[in-house]
């Protein structure tokens, strides 16, 4: 059975999103995204350093092959710099596929949604595939969807935090809220996230920090493949309705007296 | 005339183009340009001429999470 991620057309058999950011160093990124199995994997866009000679080029540490990139507009907080971020990134990966961020407060890396969606409708019109970073609001959400993004990525905690899945009832009624896929972006500490947010019936999980600054950083990329099946195997098969008290699954027939 | 390049100041040949300055600033592999604000199409980079004072932004990918 083929159960693919869809977005924007664009099928991805990986439900997990990577990104390229806090590695030991490339090599390691590069196993990472192997034992992850990931597709897709964002990269941030700066300022060349015009006096670095002979630099690894990060580019020559993903198989373009098999791996999309998805520029990010990290760090940007207006929706003018992330416009600006978005259109050197086009320039750049001769792709229109770019991860929205527009951030709102230094601490907690919480998204501003109102610039957000402003850049959201501003690069759908000039020809973007848009895929927003925003809170766990499904208002916020829809909006997003109506400004024609790909996909909406709502936040499970603050970026690099590995808090987890704060609101998980916020998420399953994001989900129910939206028809474009939902990618859980931020806030991932461990694979039992994953596994959770996939339950929820979320369609992807983006994470970073969680592999990168991990022990064991391929191990830890190998344990978020087999949650990430885990949780969606476990959300296609249906699971059970909590009950308040217990339930015997062994027969009541046939006793001994 | 100068220009400025990611915020350095420059003197450069009158006329040179956005892709003879970057041969001339040995820039490795594929970059994208904004010069006065304004992105340039990767096929402009070749026919654009540059002005005295223009301010010109060199930017490429660097590893980024979530």
């Amino acid at each position: 059975m083929d159960d693919a991620l869809v977005i924007a057309g664009k099928r991805f058999h990986s439900r997990l999103l990577l990104g390229t950011g806090k590695y030991p160093d490339l090599p390691t990124m590069k196993r990472c995204h192997e034992a992850s199995g990931t597709e897709m994997v964002t990269v941030a866009v700066r300022r060349l350093d015009l006096q670095a000679r002979g630099e690894a080029s990060l580019l020559h540490w993903i198989d373009q092959g098999r791996i999309a990139l998805l520029p990010n507009t990290a760090l940007c907080y207006t929706a003018e710099d992330a416009v600006r971020t978005c259109r050197l990134a086009r320039e750049l990966g001769m792709s229109n596929w770019v991860k929205l961020e527009v951030l709102g407060d230094e601490r907690t890396l919480f998204p501003d949604v109102e610039q957000t969606v402003a850049a959201a409708r501003t690069l759908v019109k000039e020809g973007f595939v848009v895929l927003p970073y925003t809170s766990d609001d499904l208002i916020v959400a829809r909006k997003l969807e109506d400004a024609g993004c790909a996909a909406v990525m709502p936040l499970a905690a603050p970026i690099g935090s590995g808090l987890g899945i704060r609101n998980p009832h916020a998420l399953q009624l994001l989900r129910e809220a939206v028809e474009v896929p939902v990618i859980v972006d931020a806030g991932v500490g461990t694979a039992s996230d994953v596994s959770v947010a996939l339950e929820l019936g979320c369609d992807g999980v983006l994470l970073n920090t969680a592999v990168a600054a991990a022990r064991e950083p391929v191990r830890m990329a190998r344990a978020m493949k087999l949650a990430a099946e885990a949780g969606r195997e476990a959300f296609l098969a249906g699971r059970i309705p909590r009950r308040a008290h217990g339930s015997a699954s062994s027969p009541l027939e046939g006793l001994l007296p | 005339m100068q220009v400025v390049v990611n915020g350095e100041r420059r003197e450069v040949p009158d006329g040179l183009t956005v892709l003879e300055l970057l041969r001339a600033l040995s820039v490795p592999g594929r970059v994208a340009v904004e010069r006065n604000g304004v992105v340039l199409r990767q096929a402009e980079h070749a026919v654009v001429r540059l002005g005295d004072g223009d301010v010109l932004e060199v930017v490429t990918f660097v590893g980024g999470g979530a």
